[in-house]
């Protein structure tokens, strides 16, 4: 009895030592970019490697605010991020739902195709999207981002959907068929209740995708009205130089809507990437 | 009430054919069970009716009305699920009302309807609860409330007590009688449970590979199956079947397993010229003992089940049951006498597992 629960005590302690490595490794440059852009800059150089400066300062993050386009790139990830989740999310529902429940002439080779767009390098395509986008206006314009971001996040949201589809009763539908239901009447009432917390998971993973984009935003915009954080936080590396101190308060800040989408979607989220894990 | 015909129904999936041509009436209030093994076509039929699936060919009619190009939801039927498919995210009285609810029925007559198809099936206590918090039992009777609560023109049941254990399902087989009774709609009810399509059934309509064996009352079916299927299958423990040859001495014919006579049997027409023959006897009409006609037969295996016993024999290489209400004191080896009347051994021709009267 004794040795065997020494062994269980052993076995938890390594495993939560285990967890806790890798929590430290991960969150380790998320503290660090937070201590340097509370560095004073005159201290950034002088104090060598330390967990905290002797001193602190809220000035990086005032000049972000105050001296830079940052509020703008703010705004125009937010809006590009959350135009992207939202229609992704509603197409890759729609489909995910026919994938799920129908069979039609085709599937397979549209799921083959879908697949297909996965599996190349977005770099390979960047020319010839730009020649498409440029005479039509999509340069340097939000919407033109939206419209990229979510061509590329339907097909894997999609899948993703369709799996929180396949894990609703086909039962359920029909019972509500016969009670009276038709099948689109059904779909909102009885499917898309229970398929939340799917799409939940589906919005945050697109808008995490959608806000922490470079290449597209970096290649199709060179305008600072169209121009997107991730782009914003390049503008801190000058030729000579970099401004560390404000480039992570930038950070920091574009932290912040990420944290408050997926605060406010974690009860469904949680919920979600583990359904169909156990049955029940 | 209503009647339900079905007219030279098909269903292929795909290049499977499943339904093959099957004719059935249902009349108006009947309690009717199809049973079958699992893949027989049942469960597709019933789904046919209830409009889940569109039939290949053939014609359907719920009352004088031909429902095969009507949704669901506009035949007015009513049916109970084996996984019950109650709505998780509704309370019992929610998922009860649902379908009052989608027929705008005024508020005062939903709360009088659930409430009364509630006591009927002992649901009170339960209507604030979430199908999660509720047993299996009381799923189940979720499940019938909610097909009870407006009156549809049928009730279809698709092996609605199949996940409850074995006391709960003897339980609810009596009360879902019962709800027939008192309701006298049209029921359809589809299960693989011979027991309970003998004990439920107005009618049982036995079926095998996508075709329809035999439609009768349950004492029919079991008295006089139409094939070795449905001898077989209705009946537990089920009917032994021996491969015995007719031999005619004399002007009398007997029927000769290995080398013994079992009985004597009057001359039976449309048999094969050569003689051989299914003998099909249920285990209840064998007896141990008798005179001349018996034969002998060792003892495999004693089964006591309460009621009886249960004894396996071996006859000529051949093994059978007999099942007696009595607990006779046989050793395992031992040799018996054992023996059958004429008038209850059932005769099937060999190949083609028909009935030969």
């Amino acid at each position: 009895m004794r040795p065997l629960t020494l062994r269980r005590t052993g076995y938890w302690t390594f495993h939560y030592l285990l967890v806790a490595i890798y929590v430290a490794v991960a969150l380790f440059p998320l503290f660090w970019m937070l201590k340097v852009s509370v560095t004073p800059n005159d201290l950034l150089y002088t104090e060598g490697v330390r967990f905290w400066p002797s001193r602190t300062t809220f000035a990086h993050y005032t000049s972000v605010i105050r001296n830079t386009e940052f509020p703008l790139f703010f705004l125009n990830s937010c809006i590009v991020s959350a135009l992207t989740s939202i229609f992704t999310t509603l197409v890759a529902a729609a489909a995910g739902y026919a994938f799920s429940r129908f069979a039609f002439h085709g599937k397979f080779w549209i799921v083959g195709l879908m697949l297909v767009t996965q599996m190349f390098p977005l770099v390979m395509i960047i020319a010839p999207i730009f020649r498409l986008f440029a005479p039509i206006g999509l340069t340097n314009s939000l919407f033109g981002l939206v419209i990229i971001y979510t061509t590329f996040n339907v097909p894997f949201a999609s899948f993703l959907m369709q799996t929180f589809f396949d894990a609703i009763p086909k039962e359920l539908e029909e019972a509500a068929m016969i009670d009276g239901a038709s099948r689109f009447v059904a779909l909102r009432q009885i499917v898309l209740p229970l398929t939340l917390p799917g799409i939940a998971a589906t919005l945050g993973f697109v808008f995490t995708a959608a806000w922490g984009e470079l290449l597209f935003a970096l290649m199709l915009n060179s305008t600072s009205r169209a121009t997107t954080f991730p782009v914003g936080l390049l503008s801190f590396v000058s030729k000579f130089s970099v401004d560390f101190g404000q480039m992570t308060a930038a950070g920091i800040l574009a932290l912040l809507p990420v944290c408050v989408f997926f605060f406010l979607i974690q009860r469904h989220l949680v919920q979600g990437l583990t359904a169909g894990a156990v049955k029940g | 009430m209503t009647s339900i015909d079905i007219c030279g129904i098909e269903k292929n999936f795909g290049s499977v054919s499943v339904l093959k041509g099957i004719d059935l009436s249902v009349a108006s209030g009947e309690f009717v069970v199809l049973v079958g093994p699992s893949g027989c076509g049942k469960s597709t039929l019933l789904r046919l009716i209830a409009g889940l699936e569109d039939a290949s060919a053939g014609e359907i009619r719920i009352g004088d009305r031909v429902v095969n190009d009507l949704a669901p939801k506009d035949r007015d039927i009513a049916m109970v699920f084996q996984s019950y498919a109650l709505y998780p995210h509704m309370t019992v009285r929610d998922n009860m009302s649902y379908s009052l609810r989608l027929r705008r029925t005024p508020k005062q007559m939903i709360v009088e309807a659930v409430a009364k198809a509630g006591a009927k099936l002992g649901l009170q206590s339960l209507e604030d609860r979430k199908p999660r918090q509720l047993s299996g039992g009381q799923r189940q009777r979720v499940a019938m409330g909610r097909a009870i609560v407006r009156k549809p023109k049928a009730f279809l049941f698709d092996e609605p007590l199949s996940n409850l254990d074995a006391r709960l399902r003897e339980q609810m087989r009596f009360e879902i009688r019962k709800l027939h009774r008192e309701l006298g709609a049209t029921s359809v009810y589809v299960t693989h449970d011979q027991i309970e399509a003998m004990t439920m059934a107005d009618r049982i309509v036995a079926m095998n590979g996508g075709i329809i064996q035999q439609v009768g009352t349950p004492l029919d079916l079991y008295d006089d199956p139409a094939n070795r299927f449905v001898a077989e299958f209705i009946g537990s423990p089920a009917m032994n079947f021996l491969d015995a040859r007719l031999s005619s001495n004399a002007g009398t014919f007997g029927l000769q397993v290995g080398n013994q006579t079992i009985c004597a049997l009057p001359p039976p027409p449309g048999l094969p010229t050569d003689g051989r023959v299914t003998a099909g006897i249920r285990p209840e009409n064998l007896f141990m003992g008798g005179g001349a006609s018996s034969v002998a037969a060792r003892v495999e295996l004693v089964e006591p089940t309460g009621v009886g016993t249960v004894v396996h024999l071996e006859l000529g290489g051949q093994f059978l049951k007999l099942f007696t209400t009595e607990r006779p004191k046989v050793a395992i080896g031992e040799v018996v006498r054992i023996a059958v009347r004429a008038k209850d051994i059932r005769m099937f021709h060999p190949e083609t597992e028909a009935r030969v009267r």
